[in-house]
C-alpha cells in the first residue's frame, strides 16, 4: 500500500494547492497507530478511536454516558420474553464514497447482516479476511447468545436470542458492532482486494476517511450527509499520532493539537494551572481488586477474608501508587455507572480489628500466604508490584507473611483463572457500560477453571439475581437487583476492591462540546474549536 | 578489486545467517505469546488459542518454524505483520524513508560541525578552545538521547516557541501526496508554498538530537587524526614550501586526516539507527525505529524479525560500501596487507 492512502473525493482540490488552513480543523493527539480501521477484528482502544469517526452502530452510547440510545436503528422492540429484538432501521442514511467506490444505494438491512455475519459465519467470504480474529464478538458471548439474525424487509432486522439478554442491546453500541457497507465489501471482493475493506473504511459516520500515514497522521473530513444524531462541527479532524506522553503534553501546550486523550497524571497539576488548557476527569469504567482464592483454606472463611481486607491501607496505595489518580472502590462498579449503590458502607482500614478477627477465626499467626501481583501496568493498576509491596507491609502488621509472586502476563492470567494462587491482584475494564458486564465476573458460571471469576466464589442468591437482571428489560427494576448484589458482595468479601482509576483528558481552552466518555473512548462529533 | 568485492560479499553470508538465527530466537525468548498478548482480562479459551496458534504456524516445532522462516526469507518473503496484516516489507518501505531522511540530516549535522570543530581543536591543541571542545564533545557523546530530546522540546519548542514540537510537517496548514516518503522532496514536489521550510523546521530538533552522539565521536576522531597528520613530514614540507596555513591544513592535512573519519561514519550508521528508535519516539517521527519497538510490545514476530533483518541489511550494506570505498582509496587494505 502506498505510504499515504488517498480516499477523499475532495482530494483533487487539496492537491491543487488549496491550503487546508482555511477550514476549521480539530487536531487530536492520539497515542498510537491503529492496526487497521475495522473495529471487529481488533481489541485496542487506539484502533477503536481511529475507526469511530467513520462508523455508526445500530445503537449508540449517548456521548459522555453509557446510556444506550438509537443509532442506525431508530427504534427497537423487545418481545418473546426478551428473546427477540426487532430493530427498525433508519432510512435515507448514505454511505461515504472513496476513491474508487461510489455507493449506489442507502444503508439497509443487508449491511447489518453483513457486519454481523462476517464475524459470526465461517462461510461469509470476509470471515477470514485480515486474519479473521473477532475477539470482541467472542468475548461478549455473541456466538453463544445469538440464535439467528434475519431481515424481514430492507429496514427491519430481527435478532433472535437463545436466552433473554437485555444487556446485549449495549453490545450493539460497541465498536465491534460498527456497520460497514455490504456493497463496498462486494465491490472489493470482485476487485480481488477484500483487505482494502479494513484499510480504507467506508461507513455512514459523522466524518469520512481521507488518508492515513502509519505512525504519523489520520485525516478525516466532515460528512455533510450525516443526518441523525450529533453532527460534526469541524471541517477536518486530524489524528496526530504522538506516542510519547511528554511530547503530547508539549504539543498541546504549544497549540499543535487540541485534545490529548491520555495525559500523564503527574502533569495534571501543572496543566490545571495553565489558563490556555482545561482538564476533565472522572473515575474510569474499571476496577482493581485483590481476590481471595476461595477453593483454598483459610480463604474460604468469610471472617478471614474480611480481616485481610481490613488490614490493607488503600488510601496509602491511592496516594503513593495512583498518585491521586484513583478513587477507593467500595463496589465492583464505578460510581459513574447506573445502579451504583452509594449506600454501601466502605470497609475501614483497621489492622487491630483485623488481627483480632483473624485470631477469632482460629487462624494461627504467622500465616504464610502467596500474594500474586500483576506483572504489567493496566488501566486500573499503575504498578502491581508496588501495590503488592505495600500490601505485603500492611499484612505483616497483622502477622501475615505474604510472599510476592508473579508471572508473564498471559501466564499470570491463565494461572489465576485456574485458581493456582492463594490471593492475587486482578482487575477489569468495562466493555459496554452495562452493570452485567461487571457483575458476571462473580457469577457461578465464570467460577469454573479458566473463568473470569478469580475468587471462584459462587453465591446462589447473587447468581440468581445476576440471571434475573439479565432477563428484565426495565432498567429501574434491574438497578434494584444490582443494588442487592452489591450488598451481598460487600458482606461476603470474595475480594478486596482496591480502586477505580481516575481518567484524565486535557484539551485547549478553546475546545467546546467535548465530553469525556466513561467508556474511555474519544469521539469528536459535536465538538467545536472556537 | 572484483576479488576483494566478492570476498567481502561472501563474508556477509555468515553474518546474515547468524542474524536470522539471533532475531528468530531473541523474540521467542521474550515472554508472551503473540496471540495471548492481544487478549486482555477476558482471556482466551484453549480452543481459540490453539486455533489461532495453528493459523500462525506457532504450533509447529521451533526448528520447523525457523526453517520455514529461512525459506521464506530466501524467497524475499518477510511475512505479514500479525497486528496489521500488512506485508512487513511494505510497512518497512513506507516507514524507512523517514528514518533515512532523519539519519542523513543528523549525520550531515554531525559532520558539518564535528569535522571543522575537531580540525580547529587539533590546530589549536592545548588551547582553551581545544579543551572546551573536547569537554563539550564528551558531554555530547554521553548525552542520554531521551533526556536531551525532551529538554530541547521543552526549551526550544514550548518555552521559546522557535520550532515545532514533533512530527514532520504542520498537519493543519499542509496536506499533499507523498510519493517518495522523503518529506523534503515531497514538499518541493507538492508546490505548496512554505511547506519545504516547514519540513526543515520540523527536522532541526530531531536531527540535532540524533546527531549529537556522532558529532561528539566525529569531532574527537577528527582531532586525534589531525594531530597525527599534522606531525607528518609532508605537512612540515608543505609549510616549509611557504604554503598558506589554510592550504596546509585544509588541503594537505585535513584530507588525509579524514580517512579514518570516513570509516567511523560508516560504523556510526548502526548507532544512528539505534538512536533513531528513541528519537523517533520522542519526536513522533514515523520511521522504522518506533515501529520495531511497537513490534516487540505486540510480540509481532514477523514484523520484528523482518524489520531487524531489513535494518541489518542496510547496516551491512553501508559497511560493505565503506569497506569498498576504503579499499579503493587504500590498496593495502584491498590486498589484505
Amino acid at each position: 500500500m502506498k505510504s499515504v492512502v488517498f480516499a477523499s473525493l475532495g482530494l483533487a482540490a487539496l492537491l491543487a494547492g488549496m491550503p487546508a488552513a482555511s477550514a476549521k480543523t480539530l487536531v487530536y493527539c492520539s497515542e498510537g497507530s491503529p492496526e487497521n480501521f475495522t473495529p471487529a477484528i481488533n481489541t485496542t482502544g487506539t484502533t477503536f478511536d481511529a475507526a469511530r469517526p467513520v462508523y455508526d452502530r445500530l445503537t449508540e452510547f449517548k456521548r459522555g454516558t453509557t446510556e444506550v440510545v438509537p443509532g442506525l436503528a431508530e427504534s427497537w422492540n423487545v418481545a418473546d420474553g426478551g428473546k427477540t429484538i426487532t430493530f427498525h432501521l433508519r432510512k435515507g442514511v448514505k454511505f461515504h464514497g472513496v476513491k474508487d467506490f461510489t455507493p449506489t444505494r442507502d444503508f439497509n438491512a443487508d449491511d447489518v447482516l453483513f457486519s454481523i455475519d462476517r464475524q459470526w459465519k465461517e462461510d461469509n467470504p470476509y470471515h477470514n479476511v485480515s486474519g479473521g480474529k473477532y475477539d470482541y464478538f467472542s468475548d461478549m458471548d455473541m456466538p453463544d447468545s445469538l440464535e439467528s439474525v434475519t431481515k424481514t424487509d430492507d429496514y427491519t432486522v430481527v435478532v433472535k436470542l437463545k436466552e433473554a439478554n437485555t444487556p446485549i442491546l449495549a453490545n450493539f453500541a460497541m465498536d465491534f458492532m460498527a456497520i460497514g457497507s455490504a456493497e463496498y465489501a462486494d465491490f472489493l471482493l470482485k476487485k480481488g482486494t477484500p483487505e482494502q475493506f479494513d484499510q480504507v473504511p467506508v461507513g455512514t459516520g459523522p466524518f469520512y476517511f481521507v488518508a492515513y500515514q502509519k505512525d504519523s497522521v489520520i485525516r478525516f473530513k466532515k460528512n455533510p450527509d450525516h443526518n441523525f444524531g450529533e453532527k460534526a462541527l469541524v471541517d477536518d479532524l486530524v489524528f496526530a499520532i504522538t506516542p510519547d506522553d511528554t511530547a503530547r503534553y508539549a504539543k498541546l501546550k504549544a497549540g499543535e493539537c487540541h485534545v490529548n486523550g491520555y495525559p500523564r497524571p503527574a502533569d495534571v497539576a501543572e496543566m490545571e494551572k495553565d489558563s490556555s488548557l482545561k482538564v476533565v476527569h472522572e473515575p474510569g469504567l474499571n476496577i482493581a481488586y485483590w481476590a481471595f482464592n476461595m477453593t483454598k483454606p483459610p480463604f474460604d472463611n468469610k471472617d478471614v477474608r474480611m480481616a485481610l481486607s481490613m488490614a490493607i491501607d488503600r488510601d496509602a496505595i491511592i496516594k503513593d501508587v495512583y498518585l491521586g489518580a484513583g478513587e477507593k472502590a467500595k463496589t465492583l462498579i464505578p460510581p459513574t455507572m447506573w445502579s451504583y449503590d452509594d449506600k454501601i458502607v466502605d470497609l475501614s482500614y483497621d489492622p487491630e480489628k483485623a488481627k483480632a478477627m483473624l485470631a477469632a477465626a482460629g487462624v494461627k499467626t504467622p500465616l504464610d500466604i502467596d500474594l500474586w501481583y500483576q506483572p504489567v501496568q493496566r488501566p486500573y493498576n499503575p504498578n502491581g508490584k508496588r501495590i503488592g509491596e505495600m500490601m505485603q507491609a500492611d499484612l505483616a502488621k497483622i502477622g501475615v507473611n505474604a510472599k510476592l509472586v508473579t508471572f508473564e502476563w498471559g501466564e499470570y492470567r491463565k494461572r489465576l483463572q485456574n485458581a493456582e494462587d492463594d490471593t492475587g491482584q486482578m482487575g477489569w475494564t468495562g466493555d459496554n457500560g452495562d452493570p452485567d458486564n461487571f457483575f458476571f465476573l462473580l457469577g457461578c458460571p465464570d467460577g469454573k477453571p479458566a473463568g473470569n471469576n478469580i475468587p471462584k466464589w459462587c453465591n446462589a442468591e447473587f447468581n440468581d439475581l445476576l440471571a434475573k437482571a439479565r432477563a428484565i428489560p426495565d432498567q429501574a427494576e434491574r438497578a434494584k437487583l444490582y443494588a442487592r448484589m452489591q450488598e451481598i458482595e460487600h458482606d461476603e468479601q470474595p475480594e478486596l476492591l482496591i480502586a477505580h482509576s481516575i481518567v484524565y483528558e486535557a484539551m485547549r481552552a478553546n475546545v467546546e462540546g467535548y465530553k469525556q466518555s466513561p467508556l474511555g473512548t474519544h469521539a469528536f462529533q459535536g465538538v467545536d474549536v472556537k | 578489486m572484483i576479488v576483494y568485492f566478492l570476498r567481502r560479499l561472501a563474508l556477509t553470508v555468515p553474518t546474515f545467517v547468524a542474524l536470522m538465527f539471533v532475531t528468530f530466537v531473541a523474540i521467542r525468548l521474550v515472554p508472551g505469546d503473540p496471540v495471548e498478548v492481544r487478549v486482555g482480562e477476558h482471556g482466551i479459551s484453549p480452543e481459540r488459542l490453539a486455533y489461532f496458534r495453528h493459523q500462525l504456524g506457532l504450533d509447529l516445532p521451533v526448528w520447523r518454524q525457523f526453517l520455514d522462516y529461512c525459506w521464506r526469507l530466501l524467497h524475499g518473503d518477510f511475512g505479514v505483520s500479525l497486528s496489521t496484516n500488512q506485508k512487513v516489507l511494505t510497512e518497512f518501505l513506507t516507514l524507512f524513508p523517514a528514518t533515512i531522511e532523519l539519519s542523513v540530516c543528523a549525520m550531515l549535522f554531525a559532520v558539518a560541525i564535528g569535522v571543522p570543530a575537531g580540525a580547529v581543536a587539533a590546530v589549536k591543541r592545548g588551547s582553551v578552545y581545544d579543551q572546551a571542545l573536547m569537554t563539550v564533545s564528551l558531554f555530547g557523546y554521553s548525552m542520554p538521547i531521551f533526556w536531551w530530546g525532551l529538554l530541547l522540546i521543552m526549551f526550544v519548542s514550548v518555552k521559546l516557541e522557535w520550532l515545532p514540537v514533533s512530527g514532520r510537517i504542520d498537519l493543519i496548514a499542509y496536506y499533499f501526496d507523498q510519493p517518495t516518503g522523503f518529506m523534503l522532496i515531497d514538499t518541493l514536489l507538492s508546490g505548496q508554498s512554505g511547506a519545504f521550510l516547514d519540513a526543515v523546521r520540523h527536522l532541526i530538533l530531531p536531527a540535532i538530537v540524533l546527531g549529537t552522539v556522532p558529532l561528539g565521536v566525529i569531532a574527537r576522531m577528527t582531532r586525534s587524526s589531525m594531530l597525527e597528520v599534522l606531525s607528518e613530514d609532508y605537512v612540515r614540507t608543505a609549510r616549509a614550501k611557504g604554503l598558506s596555513p589554510f592550504r596546509v591544513i585544509g588541503v594537505h592535512a585535513l584530507r588525509n586526516a579524514l580517512l579514518p573519519v570516513v570509516t567511523v561514519i560508516g560504523l556510526m550508521v548502526s548507532s544512528l539507527l539505534a538512536g533513531a528508535v528513541l528519537t523517533e519516539t520522542i519526536f513522533s517521527w514515523p520511521g522504522v525505529g518506533h515501529w520495531l519497538i511497537e513490534s516487540i510490545s505486540r510480540r509481532d514476530y514477523p514484523a520484528l524479525q523482518g524489520g531487524v533483518m531489513l535494518v541489518s541489511t542496510v547496516v551491512i550494506g553501508v559497511n560493505l560500501v565503506v569497506d569498498l570505498v576504503y579499499g579503493a582509496i587504500n590498496p593495502r587494505i584491498r590486498h589484505g596487507r
